[in-house]
Order: structure tokens, then C-alpha cells, then sequence
């Protein structure tokens, strides 16, 4: 029994750290231009309703998912035209874009409220994903994959390709890039896009995957993690599969100590276990590095504009 | 001209009336040059004569108002750096386009306009550092290297395109004689190729040694166009200057007095990521003379002017002393308010506040020594009154204490860095690249401020990448490299070649002899 | 052909103009999402921004909402300009609350005047110790201030559960998740009969007065504004920016905690889990509103309070529902950060050049 009970806490743990792992991964590449966008929790919050009502809507759960991404990915250009456009700061835009995912996906998911709709499958025939111990590998949905593949090539792209390189060129020295010739404004809003689709399916993974259906504010703060994760990772993306999977341990505390009957921790003291691990990993992070600070794309966060 | 072949060959680049305009400045004005295939054309002018902004418009980096740019005879647009390069067109910046984190090889990929593999790239990068004979590794990473070095893999990105025109912005400010040398005959080797290279400069001697032609540009406009060869220096620069050479008065030379700022054995690791190492640097600066330390940029003279002036504190109180007293372990502020003002290199931001009026920048240093906010209340009538003392004494062009620092042009902006340091007449004043970016007169101005100052007794100690300037100003002069500085010399007894083998390290021989034991 | 061309100086009139202009672009923009998206428009914008200041009774009710705005906005606003992001007023409004609320739970069966000022310094000081954390780690360690502030804001909103659900709550209060009511001696004194006007009103207001001065007339206020624009030259001169962090950090966390108490001892008198309601949040757009000067927060305070009081209006009339107000208030910023470019660019006329 005892093992059945480990293979239920492995899916537990992937289904609660696929989210972090999206969303700090698209992160993570609008990091490596240079742009700090604060509006993770925004993005994933419109995500997480726009999947939801369309998959509500539609009954089509991959539709819901394009809706995610679409929606994650129109939050972001927001966010793109004030801080990359017209150069405003970027953390008060990031702040706002916050601020306004927490609005506008409270008034759309309104009338969603209390409906449900079916969970996103599994990838694999009930063959594989039911099977007792063999679904902690195949029983896994289609977003499980796609962040284990988007990690392995974003990875790659980063380090192997040229596009990668100018991307990476554009954080570390964007004036220098622009007086090569490179469109760093572009590159940036490719980079932004992207990060507001991952930000956009990682929330939609929480409306159609984990809990199918709306709550206002539904990803509880996973947004300002997965920020955290970015530092955390050293903008590496294998150390941000690490970190996303670590916390995602440490989120289902909860469960698992329901689980093994533990009742004298009070359960608000496991709800903030996230967010003072948080705290506490990004105090670590930084006592290890004293010295230099390397891993930071040197450009991140600051305005650029071209004259 | 009467030449058959020269009128069979267009010019490699001609430039028809060129205009170009920015806010509050004309930059360009109806600029008219070419340049032969061959030819090292030399583009001459001070600081702020529009020199940067017409290879601006030649790369592709800004486009002109008005005006023509042919191409081997053809009328082309440039709208970009990359249409530039496509037409063959490479340039080396003054500020290097770099990137510090990356290697070599990274940074000559992106340099480059199509995707080569890295295979290939290395292949080709090692023929060109081998036809050249220039030194460079390509695995290293761009931030362990030195400026001239940084430099090679710029004029490498360029090479590798094969280009028919090569464009130079100021690339000697920041070599040592020695690699100034290396660098003129790289670019013989490369003009001899048939390659056109224009070469901009404010530096006349080097112009004589290398150009063919010259431009000479005055406030946006072509004054002169001459052969550098036939032509005296002293006749270029009143050219480029507008005006007769002031030389400057020192006065009764006075006897140096006791010391006034003593540095003792002073040691501090260098600003994290990529910063230089003090080691022991030790100087006396006396009262009535003006000290010189020069040294190629990035040999730790940053750090030397933060360690002076209190924004990094030494670990021992004795390692600065301040007319006796220890003030190694004081902060800024103490050491303002006795006596030590400093200006640093980098105005906008460190000197001063881009978005504070002047008035307000005012405040930032002199608070210490003025009553300008007794008990922490800012006294506004004192500080309007203060600024605009400084403002009329130095005669710095503005609006009126109300403008920002940032609206000023840099040598303006300077000028009202130097006279609010100079009028709180401290005991000990240093000062980082007293007229980078000022116009010839205004630096005349400032340098005879500073002489002035000695000669009331203070203690002068000038940082500066500019020799010339130096053996013009100091009376005793020492070096700066790789953190270490070396002992003060009397400027009278130096010769350049000594200066420049000091600057490029020669001078520690100590090193080699170590090295040798080792 | 409309060019945007940068200005020497930054624009003195833009600067006073671009929050009005931001104010009615947010209104215009609101009328046209909530027609489209199926309400009234028209008065949806109506209730929420002229609504509230047309009819006299609602006037009170935006005070009692500004005043917690406002202390926190001033306290945020002095941060943003030193470059410390402070965005977990809420949690240090929370935990201002609940030290408050500690002391008024240990009094309960005393009298006396000290009693509400005790609960009103262990507020502040509740404020200020949550955001002496991240002051701590961003002077000594470099750790962002943004995450570790916001991080402590949820473990804060979770400590508030715990207190109310378990050792503070009332024990005649038939389980219900809440303290006890505030005995008079606890409750702050109302300015005017049979209203929710509390001491809190004239205090903001003094507050944003002496910041004012702090900020114009003093070098504590010019240190503040230069480690923010230019901390090489802070330095330079001689102004600490860990001095600068921690003093910001702790007076945005204590006037934070101030508000939070003021809540609690005022409209609330009592912890409830339905004490945060996003003052702190809401405070960051007020502080922009403000354009980050106190007296311009108290403007933008009271903006900011209509929105809620209109919100309100509007959910009983037009059922508009209740997210609409956050979603205005979004907008506002948006709007806000975005009419800032007209500050330091201009728009010209240019005719196109002849080829």
C-alpha cells in the first residue's frame, strides 16, 4: 500500500509544480532580454479564466487551452506597449498588470463561478496512464509534456542557436545590440509574448487541470513563485525544472500531511509554507553569491530606447 | 584631379550636403567629403563638432535631414547598420559594442549578419588574427580582457566582412602609445589593400603620422579640407579650435609645501563583476602642486577616485590622511567637510543628478562646507544663490539654476561640476578627466582654474587618459596600471616614450624579474 | 505626419495634467469595455466616478475609505522614490492590525486613555517589524524587496486566519471566526454624530502635510530622492542607501501599520478573515495617482475612495459586479503610466521631407 501511496504523491507533485514550470520558464526567457515583467500573476490569472470559459463554452478542453496562451499572450503586449514602447518603469507596470489580471479575470469568470467542466486527460490510453505504478510516468496530461519539452528546448535554444544567442545579447548589453543592428525592441516583445503564453497555460492549468473550474484568484500567488524560481534557477533552465519541482513539493505540505494524518500543524501554518520557503530560497540564493552577480542578465529591468 | 584614372574611378564614399538636426542643436551642417579607395581620410574636430554624428549617418545609425550619400559613384540610402554593411561598410566605435559575459567568438558571431557555423567562424577568425598578426584568444570571455584587446575583436568582427570602407571613431583615446602603434600599422596593412578608412580623431600628431587627407569640422560645419602631411599641427588646431592657442599662465612657480592628502599603502578589491584591484597605492599630493596620474582606462583610476573621495572606505583609517588626519575609515561626507572634494568621471549620475535642476545638484556636495541646509532644512534662497555663483563665475551656458543637469551639454554640465567643487575652495581637490567632452576655450578655462587653485596653496591631483593634458598641467606625474600606481616623477624629467612604456606596464619590471624566479 | 519628439526638460504642465487626463482616458475606456461587454457604460462610469462626489451624503463614506489610502500611498511613495519597491503594504496593514488588536485583546477589561494610543504604536510598530524583513534582506543580502514583501503579505493573511480562527477568537461569539467587538476605550473616537468619520481623516491629512515638507525641505527628503534617481551620486555625496532603504522600508511599514490599525479600530472594531480588503494594493495606484508627492496622494486618495464608494453604487443600480471596481482601477493605472510619456516627449507636426 505504502506504494500506492508514493505514486499518488508523484502525481500530486508534477500537478503542482507543472504551473510554477510554465510560468517560470516563459519568465525566465523575457528575463534573458532584459525585461523584468512583474505581471506573471496577471497573465496566468487571464489565462486561467480565459481557458476556462472557453473551454466551458466550447466543451472543448484544447480550445480552452488556446484561449489560455492567446489570452496570457494579449495580457503580456499590454505590458509591452507601456514598459517597451513608451518606456515606462517596469516594475509599477508589471505591478499593474497584476493589479489588472486580478480585476478583469474576477469580472469575466463572474458567471463562471460554481460550474464545472471535465478535467484535462491524460495524454496516454488508460492502458499506460491507469496503469498502478507505470502512470507516474504516462499518466500525465499534454501541459506536463509540453513543459518538460519547452524546458529541454529553451535549453538548447538558449545556448545552441544563434537566434538564442541575440537573445541573449539583447539582455546583457541592449545598447550595444542595438548599435550592431539587432531590433531590440522586438526581440523583446517576441520575448514577452512568449512569457505571457507559458504565464497564460500555466494558468489555465490550475482552471482545467488541477481544479476544473473558476475561483477568483485562483492561482493564489504561484505567479510571484514562479518570479522567485527565475532568480532561483540562475535564469539556467535546468536549474528551473529543479526549483519549479522542489516547490512544488513543498506546495503540497498540505495534502500530504492530510495525507499521513498529521493534525496538530494547523493548517494555515502549511499554507504559508510556499511563501516562506520562497522567502527563504531567495535569502539562500543570495548568500551563495556574494561574489559578482553574474547570472543576472546585466540589462534586467531597465528602460531602453533607441536614440 | 587632372588624373584620367582618378575620374574613371568614382570615390569609394562622397557626401553631399549633409544636414542633420536635434533638438536645441544643429549637429550636421551642409557637410560635404569623399574618400578614395586606398585613402586613410582623417575626420578632424574637437568634442562636440559633429564629427560622431555624420559615421552616425554613414552606418546607417541615424539618417540626415538633408543630403546625399553616393556609394562607389551611386546615390544609396542607408537605413540601418546592416544596409551600411551589406554596402561594405565596417565600423569600430569608440564605445565598443560588447558584450561582457560572452566569449570572443560569441561576440564576432554576433557581429556578423549571417548565421556561420562555429566551425567555420573559428577557422576564419584564425586567418584573419594570423594575417594581421594580432594577439587575441577567442575562448576568452570578453570582461577578462584588456581595452586593446577589446578593441582587436572589433576591427576582427569588421575584417571578416571583407569591407570596402572602414570607419575608426577615436580609437586611440583608449590605448597605450605602444598599442597605438600596433593598431597604425594594422590599418596601413588594411588601406594598402585597397580598403578606404576614415579616421576620426581630435588627436592632430597621430592624424600627421597617418592620414592622407583630413577633414577638419568647427561646430558642425567643414571649415578646411587639407593634406595633414603638408599641413602644421598648430595650423589644424586653430582650425579645428576657431581661435589662437591660450597657453596657460602658472604663475611665480611656488615652492610645493607640506603634504595635504597622503595615501598610504591602500588596498581595495575592485567593483564587483568586472572591476580593477588597488594594491598599495601610495602618493603624497602637496600643497601648490598639481599631481598627474595618468594610465590607460580601466587600470583601476575609478577605484582609486571612489577610495579617495569616501564612497568606498579603506580598511585602515592611516591609508588616507587628509592634512595629517587619518580619514580612511570616514565616508563622504566627513571628508568633505574637511577639505577633500572630488569629481568624478562620469558626470550625469555620479557627479551629479541628471533630473535635479542645478540648484539642487548643488546641494548634492556642497551642503558640507556651505550653510546651504543648516539642521537638515535646505535653505532655498542660499542654494539658488550658490548655484547661480557658480553659473556666472564659470560662465556655464543654461537657462538658470532651474534647468536640469540633464539638459546641459556635457562640457556646460562639467563646467558646473568644476566651479561648484572649486568654490567651496578645498584643501585637496581630485578630479577625474577635467575637460572630456569640453569645448578648447572652456578647457583653457578650467585648466587655469585648477592652476589657480594650487597656486592659493590647495593640493591638485588630476586623473586623466589625455597626456597631453597632463604634461600640460601637472608638475609631477605618476602612473596608473593594473591597480598599481608608480612613483611620482617631475614632469620636467619624463619624456612620451617613458610615459608610454609606464603605462603599459613596462615600467614594473619587477614583475618579469619575479616571474623569471618563479 | 504626427512625430513623437523627446523635450529638453520634463514638463512641469504635463506633470499636474497627466493624471486628469489619465482619469478621463480610463473613463472613456471603461464606457466603451462595459458597453461591449454587455452592462450600461454610461453609468457604470457614471456611478463610479461622478456618482459619489455629486450627492453629499457619500462624502463621509470616501473619507473613511482615503484615509487608509492615503497613509499607506505616502509611505509607498516615499519608498518608490528611493528605488525601494515596497508592494506588501497589505501585509504590513495586516500585521498592524493584528499587533493592535494583541494589545486590545490583553486590555479588554481595562480603562483608560492610553489605551487606544498604546494599540495605535503597537500597530505601527506591528507595521514596521514586517517590513524591517525585507529591509534586512535587501540591505545585507541584496534580495529583492519586491518578491520578500509580497511573499510576507500571504503568510501575513494566513497568521490573520490562524489568530481568528483559533487563540483570538471570541469566545462568545458562537464560533465564528472573529475577535471580540473593541471596548470604547479601543475604538477610535468619530468626528462628527452618527458617522463612520473617524480620528483616522484629519490624521492622514497632517500626515501628508509633514511628509510634504520632509520631502521639499529637508536633506532626509533630498537623500530619498537622489539614492533613487542616481545612487553613484548618492554616494558621492556622501547619502547611505542602506540608511535611505532601511528608513523608507520602516516608515511605510509603520504608517501601513497606522492604517491597518485605524481600520480595525475604527469601521471594523474587531479582526475578522474579511479584514484585508486591498487597501495596500489599491494604495500603489494611489501613490502613482499622486505622482508619488504627498499632496498629490491625498487627491489621489480620494479618487481612489470614489471608485470604492461607486463600486458600491453601482453594484445596487446597474448590478455591475463588484470586480469592475478593480478592473477601473487597472485601467486607471494603466492609463496613468502611459500619459507619462507626455511628460518627457511631445508630440509635433512634422511635414514629411521632400525625397
Amino acid at each position: 500500500m505504502t506504494s500506492a501511496i508514493l505514486v499518488s504523491i508523484v502525481m500530486t507533485l508534477v500537478a503542482a509544480s507543472t504551473p510554477l514550470l510554465l510560468a517560470a520558464l516563459g519568465e525566465l526567457v523575457a528575463e534573458k532580454t532584459g525585461v523584468l515583467n512583474l505581471g506573471v500573476e496577471g497573465m496566468m490569472l487571464c489565462g486561467a479564466v480565459a481557458g476556462f470559459a472557453v473551454a466551458f463554452s466550447t466543451g472543448s478542453t484544447g480550445l480552452g487551452l488556446l484561449a489560455a496562451a492567446l489570452a496570457g499572450m494579449a495580457a503580456s503586449m499590454v505590458f509591452a506597449v507601456l514598459a517597451l514602447s513608451l518606456a515606462a518603469n517596469q516594475v509599477a507596470t508589471g505591478l499593474a498588470l497584476t493589479i489588472f489580471g486580478i480585476g478583469a479575470s474576477s469580472l469575466i469568470g463572474a458567471g463562471f463561478v460554481g460550474r464545472t467542466i471535465p478535467r484535462l486527460g491524460p495524454v496516454f490510453p488508460p492502458a499506460l496512464s491507469e496503469h498502478p505504478w507505470l502512470r507516474m510516468i504516462f499518466g500525465h496530461d499534454i501541459l506536463v509534456y509540453l513543459s518538460l519539452a519547452l524546458v529541454l528546448g529553451v535549453s538548447l535554444f538558449l545556448r545552441r542557436t544563434r537566434p538564442g544567442l541575440i537573445l541573449r545579447a539583447v539582455g546583457e548589453n541592449d545598447a550595444s545590440a542595438h548599435a550592431i543592428g539587432y531590433p531590440v525592441i522586438a526581440i523583446r516583445y517576441a520575448a514577452v509574448a512568449f512569457g505571457g503564453a507559458l504565464a497564460g497555460l500555466g494558468g489555465a492549468y490550475f482552471s482545467l487541470a488541477l481544479t476544473p473550474m473558476w475561483a477568483e484568484r485562483l492561482t493564489a500567488g504561484r505567479g510571484w513563485i514562479a518570479l522567485a524560481l527565475v532568480v532561483f534557477s540562475a535564469w539556467k533552465p535546468g536549474r528551473l525544472l529543479l526549483g519549479a519541482y522542489l516547490f512544488g513539493a513543498v506546495m503540497t505540505l498540505e495534502l500530504q500531511a492530510k495525507a499521513a494524518g498529521i493534525s496538530w500543524l494547523a493548517p494555515e501554518v502549511l499554507a504559508m509554507a510556499p511563501y516562506l520557503a520562497t522567502v527563504a530560497v531567495l535569502t539562500m540564493m543570495s548568500l551563495g553569491r556574494r561574489s559578482g552577480r553574474l547570472d543576472a542578465p546585466a540589462c534586467l529591468g531597465k528602460p531602453f530606447s533607441a536614440s | 584631379m587632372n588624373q584620367p584614372r582618378e575620374q574613371e574611378m568614382p570615390p569609394r564614399l562622397a557626401l553631399a550636403h549633409i544636414s542633420k538636426s536635434f533638438p536645441g542643436v544643429k549637429a550636421n551642417e551642409d557637410i560635404s567629403l569623399s574618400v578614395r579607395p586606398g585613402e586613410i581620410h582623417a575626420l578632424l574636430g574637437e568634442n562636440g563638432a559633429g564629427k560622431s554624428t555624420l559615421v552616425k549617418i554613414i552606418y546607417g545609425v541615424q539618417q540626415a535631414d538633408e543630403g546625399t550619400i553616393a556609394w562607389n559613384g551611386t546615390p544609396v540610402s542607408i537605413p540601418s547598420p546592416k544596409a551600411a554593411r551589406k554596402l561594405g561598410i565596417g565600423m569600430v566605435f569608440q564605445h565598443f559594442s560588447l558584450f561582457d559575459a560572452m566569449t570572443v567568438i560569441e561576440n564576432i558571431a554576433l557581429g556578423l549578419d549571417e548565421a556561420v557555423d562555429r566551425e567555420t567562424l573559428k577557422r576564419e577568425v584564425a586567418g584573419v588574427l594570423q594575417s594581421y598578426s594580432l594577439p587575441l584568444d577567442p575562448e576568452r570571455e570578453v570582461h577578462t580582457l584588456s581595452v586593446g584587446e577589446r578593441q582587436r575583436i572589433e576591427i576582427v568582427r569588421c575584417l571578416l566582412q571583407k569591407p570596402k570602407l572602414l570607419i575608426m571613431d577615436e580609437p586611440t583615446s583608449v590605448l597605450t602609445p605602444q598599442e597605438v602603434e600596433r593598431l597604425f600599422a594594422t590599418l596601413r596593412q588594411i588601406a594598402s589593400e585597397g580598403c578606404a578608412i576614415l579616421y576620426i580623431s581630435h588627436k592632430l600628431h597621430e592624424i600627421k603620422a597617418l592620414c592622407d587627407s583630413a577633414t577638419i569640422l568647427r561646430a558642425g560645419r567643414v571649415v578646411a579640407t587639407c593634406d595633414p602631411k603638408a599641413e602644421t599641427t598648430k595650423r589644424m588646431a586653430e582650425l579645428m579650435i576657431g581661435a589662437e592657442l591660450r597657453k596657460i599662465e602658472h604663475g611665480t612657480q611656488t615652492q610645493a609645501g607640506a603634504a595635504r592628502l597622503a595615501v598610504n599603502g591602500l588596498s581595495l578589491p575592485g567593483d564587483p563583476p568586472f572591476g580593477t584591484d588597488l594594491r598599495e597605492v601610495s602618493f603624497e599630493a602637496r600643497a601648490g602642486e598639481i599631481l598627474g596620474i595618468a594610465g590607460v582606462a580601466g587600470n583601476g583610476q575609478a577605484e582609486l577616485l571612489t577610495a579617495l573621495s569616501g564612497e568606498r572606505l579603506a580598511e585602515r583609517p592611516e591609508a588616507v590622511r587628509l592634512d595629517g588626519k587619518a580619514v580612511g575609515r570616514e565616508d563622504a561626507g566627513a571628508r568633505r567637510a574637511l577639505g577633500l572634494a572630488c569629481v568624478p568621471e562620469e558626470r550625469n549620475g555620479h557627479a551629479a543628478v541628471p533630473d535635479f535642476s542645478l540648484a539642487d545638484n548643488g546641494i548634492l556636495t556642497a551642503r558640507h562646507r556651505l550653510p546651504l541646509a543648516p539642521h537638515g532644512l535646505i535653505s532655498g534662497g542660499a542654494v539658488r544663490r550658490f548655484a547661480d555663483g557658480v553659473i556666472k563665475l564659470f560662465d556655464v551656458r543654461t537657462t538658470g539654476n532651474a534647468a536640469t543637469a540633464r539638459s546641459l551639454s556635457g562640457g556646460n554640465l562639467q563646467k558646473f561640476i568644476m566651479g561648484r567643487e572649486i568654490g567651496q575652495a578645498p584643501a585637496v581637490l581630485v578630479v577625474a578627466q577635467p575637460t572630456w567632452g569640453v569645448d578648447a576655450g572652456a578647457a583653457a578655462a578650467i585648466r587655469q582654474q585648477l592652476v589657480d587653485l594650487a597656486a592659493k596653496g590647495s593640493a591638485v591631483v588630476v586623473i586623466s587618459q589625455d597626456l597631453d593634458e597632463l604634461l600640460e598641467l601637472a608638475d609631477r606625474l605618476c602612473v596608473i596600471n593594473e591597480g598599481r600606481l608608480s612613483a611620482p616623477r617631475p614632469v620636467a624629467s619624463l619624456g612620451i616614450d617613458e610615459i608610454g612604456l609606464m603605462m603599459g606596464g613596462v615600467h614594473g619590471a619587477a614583475d618579469g624579474v619575479e616571474a623569471a624566479h618563479a | 505626419m504626427l512625430e513623437w519628439r523627446p523635450r529638453r526638460e520634463p514638463s512641469r504642465l504635463m506633470r499636474a495634467l497627466s493624471p486628469l487626463i489619465a482619469i478621463a482616458l480610463t473613463m472613456l475606456l471603461g464606457m466603451i469595455v462595459f458597453t461591449a461587454m454587455g452592462y450600461d457604460g454610461f453609468h457604470a462610469v457614471g456611478s463610479i466616478f461622478v456618482t459619489p462626489f455629486a450627492e453629499p451624503q457619500r462624502w463621509a463614506d470616501i473619507g473613511v475609505k482615503a484615509a487608509p489610502l492615503v497613509m499607506i500611498a505616502i509611505g509607498l511613495a516615499i519608498g518608490f522614490r528611493a528605488n525601494v519597491w515596497n508592494i506588501g503594504a497589505e501585509g504590513q496593514y495586516i500585521m498592524g492590525a493584528v499587533a493592535g488588536t494583541g494589545v486590545a485583546l490583553a486590555t479588554y477589561d481595562m480603562t483608560g486613555w492610553w489605551i487606544l494610543p498604546a494599540m495605535a504604536l503597537a500597530g505601527i510598530l506591528g507595521g514596521m517589524a514586517w517590513a524591517a524583513i525585507p529591509a534586512l534582506l535587501r540591505v545585507r543580502l541584496q534580495v529583492s524587496e519586491i518578491l520578500t514583501s509580497l511573499m510576507l503579505t500571504y503568510v501575513a493573511v494566513q497568521l490573520l486566519y490562524f489568530l481568528v480562527r483559533g487563540p483570538w477568537k471570541d469566545p462568545d461569539g458562537f464560533n465564528f471566526p472573529q475577535t471580540r467587538m473593541f471596548t470604547a476605550d479601543q475604538t477610535l473616537p468619530t468626528m462628527m454624530e452618527g458617522s463612520l468619520v473617524h480620528l483616522g481623516i484629519p490624521v492622514a491629512l497632517l500626515i501628508a502635510l509633514v511628509a510634504w515638507l520632509l520631502m521639499e525641505k529637508t536633506t532626509a527628503g533630498y537623500a530619498v530622492k537622489v539614492v533613487g534617481l542616481a545612487p553613484a551620486a548618492a554616494r558621492h555625496g556622501g547619502f547611505s542607501a542602506a540608511r535611505t532603504t532601511w528608513a523608507t522600508m520602516l516608515l511605510s511599514g509603520g504608517l501601513a501599520g497606522l492604517a491597518g490599525l485605524f481600520e480595525a479600530a475604527g469601521p471594523f472594531g474587531q479582526l475578522t478573515p474579511q479584514f484585508p480588503v486591498g487597501y495596500g494594493f489599491t494604495a500603489i495606484i494611489v501613490a502613482f495617482l499622486g505622482r508619488l508627492d504627498p499632496l498629490g496622494i491625498v487627491f489621489g486618495g480620494i479618487v481612489l475612495a470614489a471608485t470604492y464608494v461607486g463600486g458600491e453604487i453601482a453594484q445596487s443600480t446597474i448590478r455591475l459586479p463588484q470586480a469592475a471596481t478593480g478592473m477601473f482601477q487597472a485601467l486607471l493605472l494603466f492609463m496613468l503610466l502611459a500619459t507619462d510619456v507626455l511628460v518627457r516627449w511631445r508630440l509635433v507636426w512634422k511635414r514629411r521631407a521632400a525625397p
